[in-house]
Parts: structure tokens; sequence; C-alpha cells
């Protein structure tokens, strides 16, 4: 089961949140919001610090490869 | 750009000769002969299209992907991947094994990390919805022992004749391709048939916004009066040559046995393609099911579950042809009735070529269907 714990947020964000979802589907729950657009960000963070994943000679010989398939 | 590796990481493992010293000198009671479909995993692992996993799933992935369609570490991914074995299959943690091939070929070498049991029918509850027997992902998980080795794959043997080699390309590969290309939206388009007029008519759309087309064709154990592997990599050959424009599209095959688990699957497809560097994967009616056990749309309403899958999908409704529009339309930009609607049904279509009548041009290409039609049995028997 998924595991959860608790964070803090200002009251009147959280009446505020539980305004907007009361007017949208989709929403359980503020925890559920909160929860959702907490991964949009975080993934979006985390993209941006991704390393590329082979260096220069190794896309020499992965071109190497797709020019005799020719793909290239 | 391409999209990131799922997870941040692009897995590549070590590959190796299959007469490398790490696969010899092994007991015969750790050797693991597995079948074709876990081989094709196996080297999916090893290859990076199922990045971040470097081997088979422990108990703690295996919950949560099961109850929250997440990994351990919160990573979306909708379906477990597991390692099955007969418990009469002795070793244990920490012992590394190797898998082969059904002829006994090494694969790989593993690692077990983990040996656990699931239970089968909460696996098929939870993945597929149901746990009718007749659904052939529960059948085939049903036939499954319960028994599950956990690892990592620390060094994948080369697999030399693959006959699709000249079309299969690894992650890595696509991405520096996308690259070359100067490709920064890539559109993936997951196929296991031929191709029909609907199915160009989505990918066209789809190319209508991006810089690029990747036509993905799933190749792998198939059912009885599906279309042959080879014929399925011909058609798209003969599609590609003659109604696309150079250098907006590429062919690679995929090898992967489809799981036939609906909207859990779609998000499993859009992951695999996310990791191939594509930034769009095109998702319509039904994709992935099977029968009637999905809602139409059930495999573009999960998307909403996944702020964060770093892929994005485009939904399609179903073309077909109209002929008071006259040309190719879909539920949405045609306001006219089924009647006018030219549509013919999978079975229908392989009883016309089957007995070697070519289908009309509005459902299928004439050069698509001289294709198949040339080959003397593209049906599996």
């Amino acid at each position: 089961m998924t595991k959860y714990t608790t964070v803090s947020l200002p009251v009147t964000l959280h009446k505020r949140v539980e305004r907007l979802i009361a007017e949208k589907e989709g929403f359980k729950s503020v925890s559920d919001y909160v929860t959702y657009v907490l991964r949009e960000v975080v993934a979006m963070h985390e993209t941006e610090k991704t390393p590329a994943p082979f260096t220069s000679k190794d896309v020499e010989v992965i071109k190497s490869r797709l020019k005799a398939l020719g793909y290239i | 750009m391409v999209s990131v590796p799922h997870g941040g990481e692009l897995v590549q493992l070590d590959v190796v000769d299959p007469s490398h010293d790490a696969f010899n000198g092994y007991d015969k009671s750790l050797m693991l002969p597995v079948s074709k479909e876990t081989e094709a995993t196996v080297l999916n692992i090893a290859s990076g299209i199922l990045s971040p996993l470097t081997g088979f799933m422990g108990e703690e992935d295996c919950k949560t992907v099961l109850d929250s369609m997440r990994l351990s570490d919160d990573t979306p991914w909708s379906i477990p991947v597991l390692l099955h074995v007969a418990s009469s299959f002795t070793p244990q943690v920490r012992d590394e094994i190797v898998l082969t091939d059904e002829g006994g070929s090494p694969l790989a070498n593993l690692l077990i990390d983990e040996r656990f049991k699931i239970d089968r029918k909460e696996y098929a509850e939870k993945v597929y919805g149901t746990s009718d027997p007749a659904h052939p992902g529960v059948a085939r998980i049903f036939s499954s022992p319960d028994s599950v080795l956990a690892g990592r794959i620390r060094r994948f043997a080369a697999r030399p004749g693959d006959p699709f080699s000249d079309v299969t390309l690894a992650p890595r590969e696509t991405r520096v391709l996308f690259g070359e290309k100067s490709w920064r939206t890539i559109v993936a388009f997951q196929t296991r048939n031929p191709p029909h007029l609907s199915h160009e008519y989505v990918q066209k759309t789809a190319l209508a916004f991006a810089d690029g087309l990747f036509i993905n064709p799933v190749l792998g154990k198939k059912k009885v009066g599906d279309f042959r592997d080879e014929v399925i990599v011909a058609a798209y050959k003969a599609l590609i040559r003659n109604y696309y424009p150079q250098n907006c599209c590429v062919l690679s095959v995929l090898h992967y046995e489809m799981q036939y688990a609906g909207p859990r699957e779609a998000i499993m497809h859009a992951i695999m393609r996310k990791n191939f560097g594509c930034t769009h994967i095109a998702i319509g009616r039904d994709h992935a099911g099977v029968g009637s056990y999905y809602r139409p749309y059930a495999a573009q309403e999960i998307f909403k579950e996944f702020p964060d899958l770093g892929i994005t999908p485009l939904f399609f409704r179903e073309f077909f042809y109209c002929r008071k529009c006259a040309g190719m339309a879909n539920e949405k930009t045609c306001p006219h009735g089924e009647d006018d609607h030219l549509t013919i049904s999978g079975t229908r279509l392989r009883e016309l070529l089957d007995g070697g009548e070519s289908p009309p041009k509005e459902v299928m290409r004439p050069e698509v269907a001289s294709v198949i039609m040339s080959d003397p049995d593209p049906f599996v028997r």
C-alpha cells in the first residue's frame, strides 16, 4: 500500500484549494490536488538536471551503425 | 529536445559475446531457460527501453505498481515486470544465475535480490481489471508460476541472427538519430498490424504538429489469424516508401509481448516510447484493448492521473472514409451517419486478403495490400 505523510499548508491556501476542487471534477481532496501539482512541478525540475545519456565517442559509434542501416 | 529517459537515466547494460567467461562454469541448477517473451523483456531492460529498471522487480515495487501505478520511488509505472519461476527452481537470494533462451544459449547474468510470491488473482484484477480467464493477459498470469525472482541483470549476451536487426534500434540509437534529424518533437505510433488508411491518418494528423514520426510496430507472440511479423514490417516499408515525405518518419520495431491490459498498458507503451526519446504518443480508441473489457476511451482517460509522465499523449478518435465528405474523417470532423462511412471489420479484411482480393483503396493502400497478398502465407496459422 502507498504510505502517506503530512505536510503543512497555510489554512487560507487549504480553503482556496477546497473551493477550487469543489468546482472541478477529478480531485477527491486537497491532498489529491496537492499531490498532482507537486508531481507535475517536481518532474519539471528533475528534467532540468538530467545528464546526457552518452558521450561524444558513443555518438560516433552509433552514427556509424545508423549509416550502415540507411537511417542517416 | 527529445524526452529525458524515464526515471532520469537511460539504462545501458554491458553487452558481451555469448561465449564470454561470465556465462561459463555455472552449475546446471543455476541455469534458467526462459520463454521468447521473457527474452524480449531482458533485451528491453538491457537496452534501456524499460528504464529505469535494471532488472526484474522486487516485492515493494510490485506492490506499489499494482496499488498506485508507481514504483516505490514514485516514478510512474503501471504493469509489474516480473520473472516467474517454478518453485522447483531452487537458487536463493545472492545467487547469480544465467538466463538462457529456449535452446540453452546464454542471455544474461542475473543476481537474485529477492524471492517472493504473488497473488495472481489480485494481479489480474488490478492490471487487467478482470479475473476472467478468457482474457488473454489473465490466462497468461494464471498459467505462470506464482513464485517470482527479483534481481539486477548484470550482463547481457548479444543476440546474433535476429531477422529484424536492420529495423531494430535501441533508445540510445533513436536519440542520436532524432538529434541528427534535428527533430525536437517526435510522435510515437504503437501498432501490431499492417497499416490501414485509418492508421495512416492518425499518423499524418499527429505529424502535422510534430517534427517527426516514430512508427514502432510490436513484434512477438501472436494469436492464430494475426499477421506475421515479416508482413507487418514489409507493409510499413511499402507505406512509407510510397506515401510519406522523406526525412519525416523512422520505422523501428519493438520486440514485446502485448499484455492486452488496455489503460494500464497504454501507460507502459508511453513510457517505452519516452525512453526512445519521443515527446508525444498517439493514443487511439481502445488502445491495447481486447474484446470488450475496457471502455473505448479508457486508455485515454488514464493519462489524467500522470502529470509527471514526461511524454504527452495525443488522443485520437477512429478515422474512416466518409462517402459524403469524400475523404477520411472521424466522428469529431464528420457530421454524416454510419451509412455514409466505409468501414471493414478486421475479420472481413483478413478474408479479402486471404482470398487474394484487394480491399477498397479507401481502407488500405493498394501497395500495402499488394505486399500482404504477395506473401505466400501472411497469417499466423
